[in-house]
This record gives structure tokens, sequence and C-alpha cells, in this order.
């Protein structure tokens, strides 16, 4: 859409992808996003521990840059969430899908129209979800645990298959 | 669309996964796994190729990731093989250790009123195909050169297609949308779009981005009846109000509690003229609110009608239990009933609805329950299977010939050459003979 369009910045980084070392061009789109778009290289920037706890509670603890997305952390430091960020960060779908602490989701921007279009339609949807494509890192979420969700629909598809029989 | 993929132990044998996300995960999960694909067409990708609306193109971003793992080492792509003709189920169950069935829904869903066949009348699925450049379609030739089209659904798809139908041109010019359909488009006459639903405003099966998308576009004025909206004014606070434009020439309407009933011809008998819709009114409330007859009917002219009420699976081989009523392949969290080694997934597994990370997460369940079978056993590792290796010279044998992923990635490069050319992304050959020119050259 044009109205996304005009908002956009392109970025190229190398080595995005783990599996086979392939460049990867990423377009990130903020279209209401007030917070500055930093490039990881500068040094002067802070680093963010983070961990992810995956769906079984397996944690995996990574180091992320202030400034860049969540979807960037994931992608650059290959952690392993089953098809996260489809879309590459343009907002057309729900993969990234997190879900974060009271305390560091209040403390995020309002979510804009766009983004809660697309997380409506995400799985095992909460109070403190986020996209993690417009989830900007901040010196504030060092330390912060994040949670890759659960898939609701399984349990749904073991009933209806159970009433069925 | 038939996809199929097959999934292959190095040391015991394949297995056919039939969707390419559910591939992605199987190669990274077991080293001793090779995954076979079998897809109808000369290209991949499906319904992200050839469902995606032209203007929603960083959905398509998903391609990117299937790329990626069709690159990878224990990964074949295998095109223009049509499972269910060319080779049946059953051969490739004994070829492999376990086949994945995820071809999706080809079918529609049947209007069944009369006037159906009247010139005019197309499936959501065929007008889709047509301006995506699905080869089947190629010959469609919508007239559009009447004032009124009525879509009957309210889905993401019908949306899609009332855009298509009303943007400006100098946005779908910029698309992969064929140079076909742009021309024809250009030649338009249809000023309004109307979708048409059997129920009310809260049962609206599209998504609130495309509903945005539809108020927004530039040149058209949202024509919504207030009276729709009694009563309801609370569950609409989501909703962007409709901007007032009154220099729009063009109206997309939504017209809810509305059924059809009968496909009127104009005078010569042959052509669409109209459409009867019967009148509803709503029972319940909610997700299983009723739509029931009031006795009413009335009349609406058009010179198009678009059916886009849903698609359906078409069972393409009779070893496979395919349940008629619900259109899938008869199946227990995926693994297909009464034969072991054979499963299904997406759209053939759960029925044709949900967006594309939906469909992902629901091949990333057929994956696990594949790799749950294979660690305890019940897929039996210990016969050797052998593979695409034995498919492929039955193929040969019958005159089949294959098209191979880097063959494809021909086919790709000439579709963007041509686009470049045009100021697109890409121009999609439209026929098969073509496509397999450019892909065995």
């Amino acid at each position: 859409m044009a109205v996304r369009a005009c908002a956009g910045l392109l970025r190229s980084s190398s080595g995005f992808c783990s599996l086979n070392q392939t460049f990867r061009f990423q377009l990130n789109i903020r279209t209401f996003s007030t917070q500055p778009v930093c490039h990881s290289r500068s040094s002067s920037q802070s680093k963010v521990l983070l961990h992810f706890v995956n769906q079984n509670g397996m944690k995996t603890s990574v180091t992320g840059t202030e400034g860049e997305s969540l979807l960037d952390v994931v992608v650059k430091k290959n952690v392993q969430i089953d098809g996260f960020g489809a879309c590459e960060g343009t907002l057309s779908c729900s993969t990234c899908h997190l879900i974060f602490e009271d305390s560091m989701y209040d403390r995020m921007e309002t979510m804009a129209d766009d983004e809660m279009d697309m997380l409506d339609l995400a799985y095992g949807l909460t109070k403190t979800s986020r996209l993690g494509c417009q989830v900007t890192l901040q010196p504030w979420m060092d330390g912060m645990t994040v949670r890759v969700p659960q898939e609701v629909k399984d349990q749904r598809d073991v009933q209806e298959t159970k009433s069925k029989q | 669309m038939s996809t199929s993929y097959s999934f292959e132990f190095q040391q015991y044998g394949k297995l056919t996964i039939v969707h390419s996300v559910n591939a992605c995960n199987l190669p990274q999960a077991r080293h001793d796994i090779v995954v076979d694909i079998y897809e109808r067409l000369p290209v991949p990708f499906g319904l992200v190729r050839f469902g995606v609306a032209p203007d929603h193109p960083e959905v398509k971003n998903v391609i990117n990731t299937f790329t990626q793992t069709a690159h990878s080492e224990r990964f074949y792509f295998h095109g223009n093989v049509n499972v269910g003709m060319d080779i049946s189920v059953e051969e490739l169950k004994e070829a492999y250790h376990a086949v994945v069935l995820s071809y999706g829904a080809e079918g529609n869903r049947s209007l069944a009123v009369s006037g159906e066949d009247l010139i005019g009348v197309f499936s959501a699925r065929d007008f889709v195909g047509w301006y995506n450049g699905h080869p089947s379609n190629k010959e469609l030739h919508p007239d559009l050169n009447c004032e009124t089209v009525v879509i009957l659904g309210q889905g993401n798809v019908a949306l899609d297609i009332a855009r298509v139908l009303l943007s400006p041109l100098d946005m779908l010019k910029k698309t992969d949308i064929t140079q076909r359909a742009l021309q024809t488009l250009a030649a338009s006459r249809v000023r309004r779009v109307l979708m048409v639903g059997r129920r009310g405003p809260l049962q609206i099966a599209g998504t609130i981005k495309e509903v945005r998308e539809m108020i927004n576009l530039p040149g058209t004025k949202a024509d919504l009846l207030p009276v729709d909206y009694d009563g309801i004014a609370e569950a609409l606070n989501d909703l962007p109000r409709p901007r007032k434009r009154l220099t729009d020439k063009q109206a997309m309407g939504i017209r809810f509690l509305r059924s059809p009933v009968k496909v009127l011809p104009g005078a010569d008998g042959k052509r669409v003229a109209g459409i009867r819709l019967a009148v509803k009114k709503l029972e319940g409330s909610g997700e299983g609110a009723q739509a029931i007859p009031t006795g009413h009917t009335e009349d609406l002219e058009c010179g198009m009608v678009i059916c886009s009420i849903g698609y359906k699976s078409l069972p393409i081989d009779p070893a496979v239990p395919f349940d008629p009523r619900r259109a899938i392949v008869q199946n227990n969290l995926g693994r297909v009933q009464g034969t072991a080694g054979l499963y299904c997934s997406g759209w053939l597994k759960r029925g044709p609805t949900g967006v594309i990370a939906t469909t992902m997460n629901d091949s990333f369940d057929t994956a696990r329950i594949i790799l749950n079978d294979l660690e305890a056993g019940t897929l039996d590792m210990s016969i050797h299977k052998p593979g695409a290796q034995d498919i492929t010279a039955l193929l040969k044998a019958r005159g089949v010939r294959e098209v191979s992923f880097s063959e494809w990635e021909k086919i790709n490069s000439e579709e963007v050459r041509r686009g470049e050319a045009l100021g697109k992304p890409r121009e999609k050959l439209l026929d098969v003979e073509e496509m397999l020119a450019v892909a065995w050259s």
C-alpha cells in the first residue's frame, strides 16, 4: 500500500540467516513510531540482555543492541522460533508475536492501528502481547524476559476430534 | 494446486510433506531426513503466488523463507508432476516412509441458485486467479463493461476483489498484477462494487486491515447503510468511520442480511443483468448467529456476480479417505485415518480458512506429529525406501519430465526481467508450455 511505502526504510545486513549465510534484505516499516532508528553498528549504543522463553519453557539468553527491533535480534542471534518474522517486519503477518512482562509492556509506547490489526489475528493473544518487529530495544529493557506464545488452537483441535469419535 | 512434499531418510527412505513451511522445520530437526515436494505446476508457492492480492506484496515476503529452505541440500522440488494422475498416492507411499498431502482447496462452494451458469457469473477463485496469472484462468476474459458488480461474500477474498476492481490504475500498474488484467481494468466501466453477506456486521468474515483499506481507498467512497448498524453502535468503536468524499466517483458498499435466491438474466437470456436477494433477519448473536428468512426479496441491478462464499477441497486419489461433507481428508491431528504413513496438512486437513500464519502454524504441528511418530517408531524406519529415484523413473517411463527448483529459478528470473521493462516487480508467465520452455532451456 502506498501509505506504508512512503514511511519505509530499507536496510541490508550481512549474515542475517545462519542457515546458509545468505544476504537478506529487510524492509523495516515503522509508520507511527516516534523512536529513532539506530544503526546497530554504532558502539555508543547500549547492549540489552534478553531472555527468550520458548513454548517448552526453555530459556535462551542473547544480547541485543539499543535501537534494534526484537525481530532483528531473533534473526541476527538465530533464536530458534518456528516461522518467526515471515513478512520480514512489514506488518503483514503475526508470526513475530511475543508476550512481555507486565512491567515492561506498560512502559512501551502504545500500539499503532497497523500493529493492532495484525496482532488481532495472532494465536495465544494476551494482554501483554506485541509484535516483535515493532518493539525497539531501549536500555531499560535490559534483563527483560520475553515469551513465545502457546498455540491455543492445538487444544481446540484435540477437543474437536475427540467429540467426533 | 497440487503440492506434495516427500520426506526422505537417507538410511531408510522417504516421507512426503505437502507444505513448504513444514519442510522448513524437518530438515533442521533431523539430519537424516530428506524432503521431496511434488507440485502440479512448474512453479511453487501455491496461493502465496496465486491468491495474495497484487497490492499486498509484503505478504509475499514469506517466499524468501521458503526459498531458503528450498536451497537446503536435503530438499528437492519436483514441479510439473500431477499427483493423482501422473503418479498415485499408493506409489508414493511405497517409495517413501511418509507422505503428506497439502494440496489445499481447489474447488468452490456452490451457490446452488438458478442463473449460476449465466455469462458474467464467476467464482472468486477464478477471478483472483485471472488477475494473479494462474494458467487455468488465463482465458477468463471477464467483461467489465458494466457499472455495478455484486460480490457474494464479505471475507478477505471479497475485499481483495472489490479493492482490485476499484483501485486507481496508478497504484495497480506498479504491482505484479498481469498486464492482461491491467488492460481490462483500464477499460473497465465498473463504478460500484457491492459486497453482499447473509448475516450482520458483527459476523463479517473480513479482517480489520482489509476493511480499513476498503474505506481508505482513494477515489472511492464507502457506501454503508446506517440502518445496518442500529443497536450495535458500541461494537463499532473499533471500526473507522467512513469518510464521505463528495468528489469520489466510485463506491464500494456492503449489504448485510441478504442471501442470493436467483441470478437474473438480461433480455438475451444468457448474460447476468441482476440478482434477486432474500432479506434475512438475525437470530442469536456473535459467531453462532443464524440468518433466517423474512419472506421479502429485493432485486439488485448488476452486470457481474462474483461468488466469494468459500473454497472446497477435492479428492485426488480414491486411496485417500475423504469426508465429502466437510470436504477434507479424514484425519486425526493430521494422521490420515485408517492408513499408516499418510498425513495431511493445511486447508486439506482443517478446512479452507485462515491466513498464512494460521496455515504455517498448522504445518509446524504436522511436522511435530511426524517427528513424534518417527521417535515413537510408528513410522518404521528399518524398511528401506527408494524415494525420488523410483518415482522419477516411473514418471520418465510415463513421459513426465520434472522441473527442479533451479529450473523454477530460471522462470523466476525471466518473469522479473519482463517485469522490469514494465516497471513491475515481475510479469508472470501465463502459459504452462512457456514456463516449461524457459525451465528446460
